[in-house]
């Protein structure tokens, strides 16, 4: 055999250590990201093509007051991809139990908040990516946010932290799903109306009567709303407010429901 | 400090609000330094003593001290101290073998520095130097438990667990881990195995306990365990599976085991071979039966446990083998 080395402990306080292993968790989800080509363009091109799709093909027959189409679109479709990103969330916990891989870490003298503050940190920094994408994406095809770049960047800060508390409430589903295919059929009767009912890609004002309440208020329309308003330099009242209020009480909720699965099932 | 690296008395571990009971008061005691071997089919209860070992299940009764530590108490310290390698090879296909490794011991909290320094010796010891920046996913059964046992020992644990490490693995690569095996042990490690091959815990383990539907139904070395069951076995091959039936029941009273008939072979474990293989040659002769072929052999680990149980080693219930992963998920689904 050859000469081991000595392990050398490294000397942190645990708070430092459960940072690092959320790091070392995270680091490894991103990577994986990279090179799973079919999550990659689940992440990239599916959004790109959600630009295209209503741009030119449905964009034509969707009439909003004042703004071009594509105004509208651009700042909707950004606070839809950020949200869709938790389905990976789902997903990519779902795959990590089925292959025991949450088993093994279960073993290991690491924090036990890693894997899901891993997992939402990692798609958390792909949001960002993405966001990035998807606005030059967005100018590439004629989007002109007349906002400043300031309030640009609270705009997409707005909408990152509104989906990073969304996704505990995913990484729940993805830890009670018995697998990654289920756990994406689950996401979707959610992920669905959240997204679609919603002032992401029209008015709810066009909707049906009965659907119009929601859509107006659902906490997806609000971070739309705010969004859009800080993007375009309008007025959107009290809409970023509500929106991390909605966030605030997601997490509150979410995150420990998601760690007591979490607890349950690894 | 205790003697033992693995203290655990009367565990029971229940699934299913005690519907199902994985474990029914079972006592180990491994000593320090030695491969000790856990022996049982599918569903016996080996890997949910494992996993309760290694803290990732709290038995539902009964004490459990690892390295000296209680691993229900001190969960944190028994990680520390331990290394577990399982069957399904929990590798991430996304990374590198040596990110893999990386990513281990980063967890483990070691230095940043001895843990590239160290991943890299592991990578040249178990001969994975060369596809050490490939993905995991492009390895082969035995690359990727070899990574796996890898990452059990980036820390350079005193204890390691191996659940069934070889299952799955062509014959090859099963040889070449069970090298790596003992020159772990030869460095000192204590080992707690779990294996259905009766072959490999031969091979391996100085001290073997036999798990059947979560009870101890047998401990010792696996020569005492040999000869506590008979110290031979008759082996008689027939010409046809007609004349082996009969056969076996001409014979069959020789042995106080049951005869185990098998198409042409009938199989009995005798205290006295040579003698008692007299007596059978005599009464099948004059009962008119041609013999293909007789022997005498040293018992298996598989008549051992054939003879404990009454089933085969191999013999899995479905049931039992279901019930033990379902307490938790379907993994298996994906090997």
């Amino acid at each position: 055999m050859s000469v081991t080395s000595v392990p050398v402990h490294s000397s942190k306080s645990s708070l430092r250590w459960a940072v690092s292993d959320v790091l070392t968790i995270a680091r490894r989800n991103l990577l994986a990201l990279v090179r799973i080509p079919t999550a990659l363009v689940f992440a990239v091109i599916q959004p790109v093509m959600f630009v295209l799709l209503f741009r030119y093909i449905f964009g034509g027959v969707i009439k909003i007051p004042h703004i071009p189409y594509v105004d509208f679109l651009i700042p909707g479709i950004l606070v839809q991809t950020t949200i869709f990103g938790a389905v990976g969330t789902a997903i990519g916990l779902a795959e990590d139990l089925q292959r025991g891989l949450i088993e093994r870490f279960r073993a290991l003298p690491m924090a036990r908040i890693a894997v899901l503050g891993g997992r939402t940190v990692a798609d958390f920094t792909r949001n960002i990516g993405v966001v990035i994408i998807i606005t030059f994406v967005g100018m590439a095809v004629g989007f002109r946010p007349s906002g400043s770049v300031v309030s640009y960047i609270q705009a997409c800060l707005l909408m990152l932290i509104f989906a990073y508390c969304l996704s505990w409430g995913f990484a729940f589903v993805g830890l009670a799903a018995p697998n990654s295919e289920t756990a994406q059929a689950m996401t979707f009767p959610l992920i669905f109306p959240l997204t679609f009912a919603s002032s992401i890609f029209v008015q709810p004002s066009k909707m049906p009567g009965w659907l119009q309440g929601f859509a107006e208020h659902q906490p997806v329309s609000e971070c739309a709303t705010a969004v859009r308003g800080l993007m375009l330099g309008t007025a959107h009242g009290d809409a970023t407010w509500i929106t991390l209020a909605w966030a605030i009480g997601a997490v509150a909720i979410l995150a420990p429901l998601a760690t007591a699965q979490y607890r349950k099932v690894a | 400090m205790s003697d033992y690296a693995v203290e655990a008395l009367n565990i029971v571990r229940t699934f299913k609000d005690g519907e199902v009971r994985a474990l029914n008061d079972v006592t180990l005691q491994v000593p320090r330094g030695e491969v000790f071997g856990l022996l049982g089919p599918n569903g016996s209860g080996k890997t949910t003593m494992i996993r309760i070992l290694s803290t990732i299940l709290k038995p539902t009764s009964g004490v459990a001290m690892v390295n000296g530590i209680d691993v229900v108490k001190h969960p944190d310290a028994v990680r520390r101290s331990i290394g577990l390698a399982g069957q399904y090879a929990t590798v991430d296909e996304n990374l590198t073998g040596f990110e893999n490794l990386r990513m281990i011991g980063l967890l483990n909290h070691l230095d940043k520095s001895f843990v590239i320094k160290r991943s890299h010796e592991l990578l040249e010891q178990f001969g994975l130097s060369d596809a050490a920046n490939r993905t995991t996913k492009t390895y082969s059964g035995g690359m990727r438990r070899r990574l796996d046992l890898g990452a059990a020992l980036v820390a350079n644990p005193p204890l390691l667990f191996l659940d069934e490490p070889t299952t799955g693995l062509d014959p090859q690569s099963r040889q070449d881990l069970w090298g790596i095996i003992e020159g772990l042990v030869e460095g000192g490690t204590t080992v707690l195995l779990t294996t259905q091959y009766l072959e490999e815990a031969d091979r391996l383990a100085k001290q073997l306990v036999v798990l059947d539907h979560g009870k101890i139904i047998a401990e010792g070395t696996s020569q005492e365990l040999k000869t506590r069951l008979g110290s031979t076995v008759l082996s008689v091959t027939f010409a046809t599976t007609d004349d082996a039936r009969r056969g076996g029941e001409l014979i069959g009273d020789l042995s106080p085991m049951p005869a185990i008939i098998e198409g042409t072979v009938v199989d009995l474990t005798v205290d006295r071979g040579p003698a008692l293989a007299a007596d059978a040659l005599r009464r099948l002769d004059n009962a008119g039966i041609t013999l293909v072929g007789l022997a005498l052999r040293e018992p298996s680990l598989d008549d051992v446990f054939l003879n404990l149980t009454g089933h085969k080693a191999e013999d899995v219930s479905g049931l039992d083998a279901d019930v033990v992963t379902s307490g938790r998920r379907a993994k298996k689904a994906h090997t």
